[in-house]
């Protein structure tokens, strides 16, 4: 491999694959999960239970599968944009080994039922702090790479890169400061209202650096990498990176609507989120100019449809998130599976579809071989697309439904139209339909996986030939 | 120009951190400084360490994934779930636990809503109750005995009060107690929403004898009051009503304001009767017809 004198894969690799292991372990639990929403004989207590699988679920993807896949890429983009290898590459190996444990032991922890209960901040304290270790190692190999670069102008990819490593330490820190009781149990420092901001500042913001600026990065280095397309305005980028990372913070509130948090921070938090649809409408127009008159590359490029798709399952997010944010959107859908339908077309759409592609651009790369299967990359597209719209229209719909019967008041008695019980049974079709996009989904996932290892394979196989040939 | 910090990592860097802090500042840390986020009603009391210790149980379990512990000020919210909820309710909620998903009800103002009985047979088998329900059941609480010294830690933890006598009253107690008591405490700072009249005095069931009206009667006792009254009427947590003759001796106003506006321990009723409380409201969920329905199908049953 011709690179690897120059360059540092293994922890790129290391994490690529780790990724991979679970992310598909947290969606087979969220599968489970989607099924013992309409089947309750299958919550087995205490571990098995949705109360504890569901922390499992969006921390194994947010943890185990979002924050590997964004350590491999931006492992690999760093060390490509500034022409160096990884300042300390030992480090990240000694990261990638830690970062394994650490997930084992959050995803037990959390079904033995040690949990702060702030969504998106479960783990407890010792694992926190291993949290903030990990990351404090990622942002020494990041920055120090970059400090010592050998390309001096920082591509756009690199500016999404840092605000990521500034933005997730920041928000992760505040809201994660416990009183710890024993080493499986702490209370939050915050109390009632201002807890409730503080976490809400923090789980936007866990959406806005994990889910949107690190996948940026990806976005603005993979397209023009695999389309062969420069990025059509630097200016544009500039304007929609700074934009960004200024006005997520402000917007947390917009979880808050309607509770006992003071109204001006609801209304300045819903105010900054209508203004964050034009940043991120920024790199979405970015990326559709980008493609100019190219848009035959659709086609005949198998990596360009999942970055396009991609951006545009981004586009409808942060214009559908805005919306929602707004009162009158609020009171009917927030609380519903709505908002549910939302975030998977965010994870499931931008998220998946956008990682899956920089994987598969990666990977025969550092293994130098090609990807095994075309065909293959354009099953799982289509699979993981049809079952993600599946979930999120199905979830649109019923969410609307939910808000509407919790709210319909007979106009003939004025007492409320149907008792919450009757709502319940009216969502079990949905769910179940849920449920089959969800396992549509899946196997697109797992026809990813295998397209993966068996490139790996054959890299393996090539390798052992060549080997034989040469001699050696 | 002001192009050169694209080649100075660490002014970049310094640039964003400021960028970031500044609504992080304005939105998070001022408010938290000033009192309006951290008000206390008068009437709100610290945990007891049996309450900590269900609140911990609700923690552990995630049972805020799938119940809200916040009423909006919503018309039809507050006529589901009670009075909306105040900020300074929330003074001694470490995290708070407010939820974000209505999967099931909210449970804001579920304290004394139903009595300890419902809530042991409910957690145990949430579909003996509600035969649609898809809650799990967390019956297996009452092996896993809570552990004093524990709880003492953590009542010093959050500086509250906690007295020997109160770690003595959790011996033998289990984490279903305790998650019991704390189901009890939801909402107790906000006095219960005053019942409205629905009736006038003296107003008599206009469907009373109505063969319809019995039929949907029996429908509406399956789905809503067999769970605790049994089937047929024949009695379980709530009294028997088939063969009730203080019950059916009462006027249609009281048999009406009963299932309204249900009981509360030591009330008062017609003929002097005091009564043991324990029947939640109807009146939010049923309509005036639905529960003269009621009232005709459990007449019904006298002297079967």
């Amino acid at each position: 491999m011709a690179d690897d004198s120059v360059y540092e894969w293994r922890a790129v690799k290391g994490f690529c694959l780790s990724g991979l292991f679970w992310g598909a372990v947290s969606v087979l639990i969220g599968l489970f999960i989607s099924i013992q929403m309409w089947k309750p004989e299958l919550n087995i207590g205490p571990f098995l239970t949705f109360g504890r699988l569901r922390a499992v679920h969006t921390n194994g993807l947010a943890f185990g599968f979002a924050v590997a896949e964004i350590f491999a890429l931006s492992y690999y983009m760093v060390q490509r944009l500034t022409r160096r290898r990884l300042l300390f590459p030992k480090l990240a190996v000694v990261q990638l080994y830690i970062f394994n444990a650490a997930i084992l032991v959050a995803a037990l922890s959390l079904l033995a039922g040690f949990t702060k209960s702030k969504e998106y901040a479960e783990l407890e304290w010792p694992l926190s702090i291993g949290v903030v270790i990990l990351w404090v190692m990622f942002a020494v190999n990041i920055f120090g790479t970059i400090i010592k670069r050998k390309e001096e102008q920082m591509y756009i990819t690199l500016w999404y890169l840092i605000a990521t490593v500034i933005g997730v330490a920041v928000v992760y820190i505040v809201n994660n400061l416990s009183i710890p009781v024993s080493l499986t149990k702490s209370y939050s420092i915050y109390a009632g209202v201002n807890d409730a901001n503080v976490e809400w500042w923090y789980g936007h913001n866990a959406v806005g650096f994990v889910f949107t600026t690190p996948i940026l990065a990806m976005f603005y280095y993979f397209l023009p990498k695999s389309t062969g397309l420069p990025i059509f305005s630097h200016r544009l980028s500039i304007v929609a990176f700074w934009s960004l990372v200024f006005a997520y913070l402000w917007t947390g509130a917009h979880h808050l609507v309607y509770t006992p948090l003071p109204d001006w921070i609801q209304t300045v938090g819903i105010a900054f989120t209508m203004f964050l649809i034009a940043p991120s409408w920024g790199s979405v127009v970015n990326g559709y100019y980008t493609m100019g008159g190219n848009w035959d590359k659709m086609k005949s490029n198998y990596l360009t449809k999942f970055f396009i798709i991609g951006i545009t399952f981004y586009g409808l997010q942060t214009l559908q998130g805005p919306t929602q944010g707004l009162r009158v959107v609020s009171q009917l859908v927030h609380y519903t599976d709505w908002v549910i339908g939302h975030v998977h077309m965010g994870t499931m759409g931008w998220v998946a579809m956008t990682v899956g592609a920089s994987m598969y651009y990666v990977i025969p790369r550092i293994y130098d071989t090609e990807i095994y299967s075309i065909k293959l990359a354009d099953t799982h597209f289509w699979l993981v697309l049809i079952g993600q719209l599946i979930f999120s229209i199905s979830m649109w719909i019923l969410g609307i439904q939910q808000g509407s019967m919790w709210k319909a008041i007979s106009p003939d008695t004025g007492s409320l139209t149907y008792t919450f019980m009757e709502q319940v049974t009216a969502n079990y079709p949905y769910w179940k339909v849920r449920t089959l996009g969800g396992a549509i989904f899946t196997v697109g996932l797992c026809v990813f996986a295998f397209n993966i290892v068996m490139t790996i394979v054959q890299a393996k196989k090539n390798q052992a030939s060549a080997a034989a040939a040469g001699g050696r | 120009m002001a192009g050169s910090i694209y080649k100075k990592p660490i002014l970049f860097a310094i640039v964003v951190t400021f960028t970031v802090l500044s609504g992080s500042i304005v939105m998070m840390l001022l408010p938290m400084m000033s009192d309006s986020m951290h008000p206390k009603l008068s009437t709100l009391k610290p945990y007891t360490p049996l309450q900590l210790a269900g609140r911990d149980v609700y923690q552990e379990n995630g049972c805020f994934y799938c119940h809200t512990q916040t009423v909006r000020p919503l018309k039809a919210e507050v006529m589901r779930y009670g009075e909306y909820s105040k900020a300074g309710e929330f003074a001694y909620d470490q995290p708070f636990l407010w939820g974000s998903r209505r999967i099931g009800p909210d449970i804001a103002r579920e304290g004394g809503k139903y009595n300890d009985d419902w809530h042991y047979k409910h957690f145990n088998d949430p579909r003996a109750m509600f035969a649609d329900s898809n809650m799990p059941a967390y019956g297996w609480l009452k092996d896993y005995t809570l552990d004093p010294q524990g709880m003492e830690k953590r009542m010093k933890a959050l500086s509250f009060p906690c007295t020997p006598a109160d770690l003595q009253a959790l011996a033998g107690k289990t984490k279903l107690d305790a998650l019991v008591a704390y189901m009890q405490t939801l909402g107790s700072a906000v006095p219960r929403k005053a019942e409205a009249a629905m009736i006038a005095q003296g107003e008599k069931n206009p469907l009373a004898g109505n063969a319809d009206a019995i039929s949907d009667g029996r429908k509406l006792f399956e789905t809503n009051c067999s769970a605790c009254h049994g089937i047929n009427a024949k009695g379980g947590i709530g009294p028997n009503l088939e063969n009730n003759e203080w019950l059916h001796a009462r006027s249609d106003e009281t048999f009406f304001s009963i299932i309204a506006n249900g009981t509360t321990a030591g009330q008062e009723l017609e003929g002097g009767k005091k009564t043991k409380g324990g029947m939640p409201s109807w009146h939010e969920t049923l309509d005036k017809k639905k529960i003269w329905s009621l009232v005709s199908y459990i007449r019904s049953l006298k002297g079967k």
